[in-house]
């Protein structure tokens, strides 16, 4: 399973990595996007795999983590969700309003930049 | 009664605030506001004097970051009492004086600011018993002195010269900065108390050399000393009030202050010996020769106080006690003769109209006083026996004699000292015998000159008397004052007489000397001078240190640029590649030391068993996100579609490896994210596939390349994270802090969802930034979109409904209509979506409110409740929304962070630090036992939040089709009334 999900956070990053240096706004932002789920199954992982603890405390269950998940990757995963959807926000609007702008959805406004 | 220290700093700040709130023409009450701050200060610190003298050092600390151990401490010993004095008291009459000095046409209540402030900062710098506070003091004089030298904004020099000065002590004071953390790490603490009393460890430390070089770039920046003097003669662009205070009294002594306060800590060492002395002595020359050669009357008096700032600072570098009490002395004759004199040149010029000495002759005539008044001021300054410059001169001289130096030192100094003695003799003469004897010339004058009024007048004699008394009767009235201020600086005082006459010794034949000299060099060069040789002084008039200031100004700012351009890009791409670059890099070189073999190999930590089924969901993963990456240029919504599927992937893995809370968040964002994204597409015009297939081979050749470059940084990064991931997951970590969450979860945090508690909770002050950035981002999406211009090609209508022809009679419904839309086709779904919205009320106060204790919590029911919202904006359109439900996210989100802020600042009313969480147990009738955590309000602020941003970034881009509808309408109209 460890190797399942290291070749997914692997192609996850490559396909987010490879879009970011892409020239046009919209494949910036899927780029993003993409990387967000490389990079949060990665900190997620990083309290290690478990497929049946408890992720609530449960009465008589002893509380250390061979008996619970890790929670505080996923403390970390749930903010970072939460800020990567307001940036998407953010990005999304200013390309909108670059593409206004600029007659063109290139990353630096200039067609001839690249 | 004695107020507390801080009243000495905090006045005048307050009062300048003050001053800046009065009207512009209200010059008295200005005035009379800065004179009697600066007067109370003034007695208050006269009054502290029996306590001073008897050796008490008065001491206030005002806890501001206990923590750190960082007080805000003010101290007052005697030196810095005499200084305070010296602030304050001049203070006074400098004010008195500005009120007669400026004009009516200038707004004072700037300049009266301006002065407060720098008066309170000049204050601090001398009171401070902590020295990055005296630094920040000390910022804020190079401030407050730049604003008040470039008062007159209008004149192009007060520009300059104020710019100059800053940047000068500015750069000094960024030495000095460097040279104090030195200072402080070497004493081991920042409290001036401990680093007075640590001498012999700092002098004996390694790092003694460069923060000595630091800390005494920083004073002799401020004190205008060689080869830093050029500010200061620019600086007298200022009004003369301003110089009278900043170059007599206050700004340039913070250098001297400086040397004199860490005299102590830094002095008595070689390097100490040579680096001041040696500075000290180049300016006393430098300045003296050059004031000579002055032909504006200010020019004379700034290059006259950069001598004298070297005279003080050569008596400090000198190693011996009894040159430091000089020192310390002639810093308060100094002030006194200075400030005086510079008041006399104002008002020689407010009543002439110049202060060119070779128009103005025989002024004596008309304005007898102030003629007195300045000559016997100068007097003071040339060193005439019985004037107080005469004493601290002679002082000077016989240390100058009696120092036990290297040979070189010992017969030169006594040369230097007379000769700098001429150069004083000759031009006190200059500005005395030029302007005030001598033919009537006043003719040609721009005013008939006149005695000023008697109260600007005032100030002068006030100071003159001081020169004189203290000149004659030295022992009765300054005695006492001296041993005070110097007893701090140089620990036990060596015995000195304050006598003014000691007999015929060698420093009174080298007064005479001086004196004889000084007379001869005035005549020998008053002819040559007036026939108009001689402008400029020779030999090193011809150094413009102002042209050298700024061709190294020029040069630094074309070598930024020149670095910018081959270090930096505006190019994005470039931007990102480099960003992921080092990334990689930082990444590779650790892991490096680890040897890949290790790495590939994996750990020895129990793997989970192997399940085909998610590494099939993976294989559609995986597949899906490499689908999004290829259709991401031109099919944007293809694209979208499949990195939703990557995302719902995501969203399983978390549920599959026992993470609830996060396949709940993820699963709600991803939804949200992809009605956004929809949203935006609308605006965004298709990419036409054929665009790049008839470019030249070269460029395709060359795109080529970067695809290649970018394929392996792509890779590269992939199978690094990847490797990585596989590293740490095979491996158990020895150390975590969870085991602390899990266990004080329910006992402090009051709820079983660890996650959620953590959330609210533990890390609650992080999720408040969280919730306040994502508010933040809702209101700019909101501000940008509000002067939104979409691209042409996307303005018209959509080519769906384009395709339709006028007279179609279809089921669909012209979306932009004010009716129902809830006919035809969309009857359906319009009448289920709008009963799921109870429904999906429920079930986000259901995700509310176990949230502490199940998988669910404020941000998921956030986000359901306000995907039920946009449902409706989906299927029933903007305005039939808008006119049912009165939904205003702005102030969802303002009640979200309002609530969050006040249940964090409620336990301040406990006595608890911000977000301590307190629980209570309730039972209701009905529905049971309630579990009360103050966390709760919390969460509910984190709901309001979330709602209100989601539905306000989501709107306003649905928001747009009505503008973009409206605008297109306002189009036609318009060609429709042309055409007629």
């Amino acid at each position: 399973m460890e190797i399942v999900l290291a070749c997914a956070i692997g192609v996850l990053t490559a396909c987010g990595v490879w879009l970011l240096l892409r020239p046009r706004t919209y494949q910036v932002i899927m780029g993003l996007s993409l990387l967000g789920y490389g990079v949060n199954l990665f900190i997620f992982s990083m309290g290690r795999l478990a497929l049946d603890s408890e992720p609530v405390l449960a009465p008589g269950v002893p509380t250390d983590l061979a008996h619970y998940t890790d929670p505080m990757p996923q403390a970390l995963v749930l903010t970072a969700i939460v800020i990567g959807f307001a940036m998407t926000a953010l990005f999304l609007v200013v390309l909108l309003a670059q593409r206004g702008f600029f007659g063109n959805d290139h990353v630096d406004g200039r067609e001839d930049a690249e | 009664m004695h107020l507390p220290l801080i009243t000495l700093v905090a006045l005048p700040f307050a009062g300048s605030l003050i001053a800046a709130l009065l009207p512009t023409n209200a010059r008295n009450a200005e005035s009379t506001l800065a004179g009697v701050i600066a007067l109370l200060c003034a007695v208050q610190v006269a009054l502290l004097f029996p306590d001073i003298a008897a050796g008490q050092v008065i001491r206030q600390d005002i806890p501001w970051l206990p923590s750190l151990g960082l007080n805000f401490v003010l101290r007052m010993d005697g030196f810095a009492w005499m200084f305070s004095m010296l602030v304050l008291g001049i203070g006074a009459l400098v004010v008195l004086y500005a009120r007669y000095y400026m004009s009516p046409a200038d707004p004072v209540p700037r300049f009266f600011a301006f002065l407060l402030a720098f008066m309170g900062a000049m204050s601090g710098v001398v009171l401070s018993g902590n020295l990055f506070q005296m630094v920040l003091f000390w910022e804020l004089t190079s401030l407050f002195s730049f604003l008040l030298i470039g008062y007159w904004h209008h004149r192009k020099d007060a520009r300059r010269g104020a710019r100059m000065a800053l940047t000068v002590t500015g750069a000094g004071g960024l030495c000095l900065v460097a040279g104090v953390v030195l200072l402080g790490h070497i004493a081991g603490s920042y409290d001036l108390d401990v680093v007075l009393a640590a001498g012999d460890a700092v002098r004996a430390h390694p790092l003694y050399r460069p923060m000595l070089v630091l800390v005494l770039l920083g004073a002799f920046t401020k004190s205008a000393q060689f080869p830093f003097q050029f500010w200061l003669p620019n600086a007298m662009a200022a009004p003369t009030p301003v110089s009278a205070y900043l170059h007599s009294a206050t700004m340039v002594k913070a250098g001297v202050f400086l040397l004199a306060r860490l005299w102590p800590v830094l002095a008595g060492t070689d390097e100490w010996f040579w680096l001041v002395t040696g500075a000290g002595l180049a300016t006393l020359l430098v300045g003296g020769f050059a004031a000579i050669f002055q032909n504006d009357l200010k020019g004379l008096l700034a290059y006259s106080t950069i001598s004298h700032l070297g005279l003080i600072t050569t008596l400090l570098g000198l190693n011996s006690p009894l040159a430091a009490v000089a020192a310390v002395f002639h810093i308060l004759n100094h002030a006194t003769f200075k400030a005086s004199l510079f008041m006399a040149v104002g008002v020689i010029d407010h009543e002439t109209g110049t202060r060119d000495i070779r128009r103005l002759s025989g002024l004596a005539r008309y304005m007898p006083v102030t003629a007195t008044l300045a000559t016997v001021a100068a007097a003071a300054m040339a060193g005439v026996p019985l004037l107080n410059g005469f004493i601290s001169k002679e002082m000077f001289f016989s240390e100058a004699v009696f120092l036990a130096a290297s040979p070189g030192i010992d017969r030169a100094l006594p040369v230097v000292a007379v000769v700098a003695g001429m150069f004083s003799v000759a031009y006190s003469l200059r500005f005395t015998v030029e302007v005030f004897l001598g033919r009537d010339k006043c003719g040609a004058l721009p005013r008939q000159p006149h005695e000023p009024p008697r109260w600007m007048r005032a100030p002068i004699s006030v100071l003159v008397l001081a020169c004189l008394v203290v000149g004659t009767l030295p022992q009765w009235s300054i005695q006492r004052i001296l041993e005070t201020a110097a007893r701090p600086v140089v620990g036990v005082l060596p015995d000195f007489d304050l006598a003014v006459w000691h007999g015929f010794n060698l420093p009174l034949w080298m007064s005479l000397l001086s004196l004889v000299g000084g007379i001869a060099l005035f005549f020998a060069l008053r002819s040559p001078m007036r026939r108009g040789h001689l402008a400029k002084a020779p030999l090193i008039g011809r150094i413009n240190g102002k042209r050298v200031f700024r061709s190294l100004l020029a040069r630094l700012t074309l070598a930024g640029r020149h670095t910018r351009r081959l270090f930096g890009t505006r190019r994005l791409q470039m931007q990102l590649m480099l960003l992921v670059l080092v990334t990689l890099v930082a990444a590779a070189v650790p892991l490096r030391r680890l040897g890949s073999e290790a790495l590939l190999a994996g750990g020895d930590r129990a793997m989970l068993e192997f399940s085909p089924m998610f590494a099939l969901m993976w294989l559609v993963g995986a597949g899906a996100a490499i689908g999004a990456v290829w259709q991401a240029k031109y099919h944007r919504l293809t694209a979208l579609a499949l990195m939703s599927v990557a995302g719902l992937v995501t969203v399983i893995t978390f549920a599959w490896f026992s993470a609830p809370d996060l396949a709940l968040t993820q699963l709600s964002v991803e939804a949200v994210t992809t009605v956004l994204i929809m949203l935006g597409l609308r605006w965004l015009p298709k990419r036409l596939e054929d665009v790049g297939r008839s470019q030249p081979l070269r460029v395709r050749a060359r795109a080529r390349v970067r695809r290649g470059r970018d394929l392996s940084i792509a890779l590269c990064a992939g199978a690094g994270l990847a490797l990585l991931s596989w590293a740490m997951m095979t491996r158990s970590f020895p150390q975590s802090i969870s085991p602390f969450f899990l266990e004080r979860a329910l006992p402090e945090g009051g709820g079983r969802n660890v996650v959620n508690v953590m959330l609210v909770d533990f890390r609650g002050f992080d999720t408040l930034g969280e919730i306040t950035v994502l508010g933040v981002v809702a209101l700019t999406v909101y501000a940008l979109l509000r002067r939104f211009r979409p691209a042409p090609e996307s303005a018209g209508l959509p080519p769906q409904q384009q395709a339709l022809p006028a007279d179609l009679v279809t089921d669909l419904v012209d979306p932009y209509s004010d009716e129902d839309p809830a006919r035809g086709y969309l009857m359906v779904p319009a009448v289920l979506i709008r009963l799921v919205l109870p429904l999906a009320a429920m079930i986000a106060v259901y995700l509310f409110m176990r949230g502490h204790n199940e998988p669910g919590g404020g941000f998921v029911a956030g986000l359901v409740l306000s995907t039920a919202f946009i449902v409706q904006y989906v299927v029933s359109g903007t305005q039939w929304v808008e006119a049912h439900m009165d939904l205003r996210p702005q102030r969802w989100i303002a009640f979200g962070l309002l609530t969050a802020t006040a249940t964090g600042l409620g336990s301040f009313a406990l006595g608890y630090p911000f977000l301590t969480t307190h629980t209570a147990h309730v039972s209701l009738p009905l529905i049971g036992d309630l579990h009360v955590a103050s966390a709760l309000f919390y969460d509910i602020g984190v709901f309001l939040l979330v709602v209100g941003a989601t539905l306000l970034i989501l709107t306003a881009l649905g928001h747009q089709s009505v503008r973009g509808r409206r605008v297109r309408d306002n189009e036609e109209d318009e060609r429709k009334e042309g055409a007629h």
